[in-house]
C-alpha cells in the first residue's frame, strides 16, 4: 500500500481545501475545512478503499496523514 | 445466529403520526457556524424536522396514528389480541405504556399487552416479535406502536445529536392470512454499549447532579439524563455491519438486490444510507427516504418511511427488505413479501 495514493484520497475528500497543502506531515485537523462529517468520510473512504474498519479513537488518536496511513497499513489484510 | 423465517403472517395495514411544530435545521445557527449550516444540512440530508410539545409523548403521536388505522381499515378494536409498544421513551418507568394504550384505545381486556425497548433497531425486533406472536394459535391480530421522541432526551445544545433527531409515532396491523414467506436476522454486539448512552438509570443513580447540564466532549452540552452519541464509531460500527447484514439475509433467500421492490433503511442519515446504496450496488429509485422532512426518528424511521413515501406502491405482491441499526449495539435486517399492504399517508397530531 502506498502513502501517496493514500494521501490523493484523503485530500479528494476535500472540497474547498487545496490539495497541495495536505502532504504526509499535515495536521489534518488544523485544516479549516475540517470536520466531524468529514471524518465520517475518512472512515468511509478507508472502507472502500482498503476494507479496513477503522475507529473514531484512531481517527482522534492520530495527528497527521500519515499517521493515518500507518494504521492503515497496519491492518491491511 | 438469529435467523428467523414465517409463513402465513404479514403486516395488513400501516401509519404514521408527527408532531405539528416544524424545526429547520437553517435556524442552527446559535448552535453551527452559519457558514457551515448549508453543508451539514446537505450532508445529513436533514432540512426539517416535527419536534412534539413537552405535553405531548410519543404514546400519544401512537395513539392517533392507531385510531387512524382502525377508522381507515375497519377494525373493530374487540378482534386486537396482543398489543407492543416499541419505544425508549416512554411514559412512565412503571407501568409499561402499553396498558396506558390498551384502555385508551377501548382494546379488551383479554388483550396481552407489553412494551419493547431497544435503540434505532428496535422496529425490526418489535416486528419480528408480532410476526411470532401472531404465528401462535390463540393471537390472529397484533397491534404494534412504535414510537419515539428523542426531542425530549436530547440536548439542544449538542451538536451531534439535536440536528439529526425528530419525532414520531407509527402504527402497524400485523395478522394471520395468505401471506408469503418472511425471514429476519437480528444481530447484537454489546462491547458497544458506550456508543450511544444515556448515563442515568439504575446502574448510575439518578440524583439532582444528573440534571445539571455540563460541556462535554467538543463543547458539547448535556446532562445526564441525556442521549451521548460517538457519531464515528456508530458511522464505522453501521457501514461494517449493515450492508454485509442485507446481503446475508438476501443471500439466505436466494435472492439479490435486484430482487427487491423496496429497501427500507433506518433514516439514520443521508451520507450514511448513501453509503449503504452504493456499496449493495442497489437502484436508488428503490430506496425511499424521508429523511429530509422527518430527521432520523430513531426506531419508528422504517414504518415512517413507509407511510411517507410507499403509499399505495405496496398493491399486490411486493419484495421488501427493511433494515436498522442503532444503540446496544444492535442491527438487523428483515425481507417481507408484502401483499396488498394498506399504508396510509403521515397525518399531523
Amino acid at each position: 500500500m502506498n502513502l501517496n495514493q493514500f494521501i490523493e484520497h484523503f485530500a479528494d475528500l476535500f472540497d474547498e481545501t487545496d490539495h497541495d497543502l495536505i502532504k504526509a506531515d499535515t495536521c489534518f485537523k488544523d485544516l479549516e475545512e475540517w470536520s466531524s462529517l468529514l471524518a465520517l468520510s475518512v472512515i468511509a473512504m478507508i472502507d472502500e478503499e482498503y476494507d479496513v474498519e477503522f475507529k473514531g479513537d484512531d481517527i482522534r488518536g492520530s495527528n497527521t496523514v500519515e499517521a493515518l496511513f500507518n494504521i492503515v497499513k497496519s491492518r491491511v489484510g | 445466529m438469529a435467523s428467523i423465517h414465517f409463513n402465513g403472517v404479514g403486516i395488513k395495514a400501516l401509519c404514521a403520526c408527527v408532531p405539528r411544530d416544524v424545526v429547520y435545521n437553517k435556524d442552527l445557527g446559535y448552535l453551527i457556524p452559519e457558514e457551515e449550516i448549508e453543508k451539514v444540512i446537505s450532508n445529513i440530508g436533514i432540512i426539517e424536522r416535527r419536534i412534539a410539545p413537552d405535553d405531548v409523548t410519543a404514546s400519544d403521536l401512537c395513539y392517533k396514528a392507531a385510531l387512524q388505522l382502525m377508522a381507515e381499515n375497519d377494525i373493530d378494536p374487540e378482534s386486537i389480541d396482543l398489543l407492543l409498544f416499541m419505544s425508549q421513551t416512554q411514559d412512565y418507568r412503571i407501568p409499561a405504556t402499553s396498558c396506558v394504550l390498551q384502555n385508551r384505545l377501548g382494546l379488551p381486556k383479554t388483550t396481552m399487552c407489553f412494551d419493547i425497548s431497544l435503540g434505532c433497531s428496535g422496529y425490526l425486533y418489535a416486528l419480528s416479535t408480532a410476526f411470532a406472536y401472531a404465528s401462535l394459535p390463540g393471537i390472529n391480530r397484533v397491534l404494534l406502536l412504535d414510537g419515539e421522541t428523542f426531542s425530549k432526551i436530547v440536548n439542544r445544545r449538542d451538536k451531534v445529536d439535536w440536528p439529526l433527531y425528530g419525532d414520531a409515532g407509527t402504527a402497524t396491523l400485523v395478522e394471520k392470512g395468505d401471506y408469503g414467506p418472511s425471514s429476519f436476522l437480528l444481530n447484537t454486539d454489546g462491547s458497544g454499549e458506550n456508543t450511544l448512552k444515556i448515563h442515568a438509570g439504575m446502574r448510575n443513580s439518578i440524583t439532582p447532579q444528573s440534571c445539571v447540564e455540563r460541556e462535554q466532549e467538543d463543547g458539547n452540552i448535556r446532562n445526564d439524563l441525556e442521549v451521548f452519541m460517538d457519531g464515528m464509531d456508530v458511522f464505522n460500527f453501521a457501514i461494517s455491519k449493515v450492508p454485509r447484514c442485507v446481503k446475508q439475509l438476501l443471500a439466505d433467500a436466494e435472492k439479490t438486490v435486484d430482487d427487491v421492490d423496496y429497501l427500507v433503511f433506518h433514516q439514520a442519515n443521508r451520507f450514511m444510507m448513501d453509503f449503504f446504496v452504493k456499496k449493495l450496488k442497489i437502484n436508488p429509485e428503490r430506496v425511499p427516504y424521508c429523511i429530509g422532512k422527518y430527521g432520523n426518528t430513531s426506531s419508528s424511521s422504517v414504518p415512517l418511511t413507509i407511510s411517507s413515501e410507499l403509499v399505495g406502491k405496496l398493491d399486490g405482491t411486493k419484495n421488501v427488505v427493511l433494515s436498522a441499526f442503532g444503540a446496544g449495539l444492535s442491527w438487523g435486517a428483515a425481507l417481507l413479501q408484502m401483499h396488498d399492504c394498506k399504508v396510509s399517508p403521515v397525518i399531523e397530531y
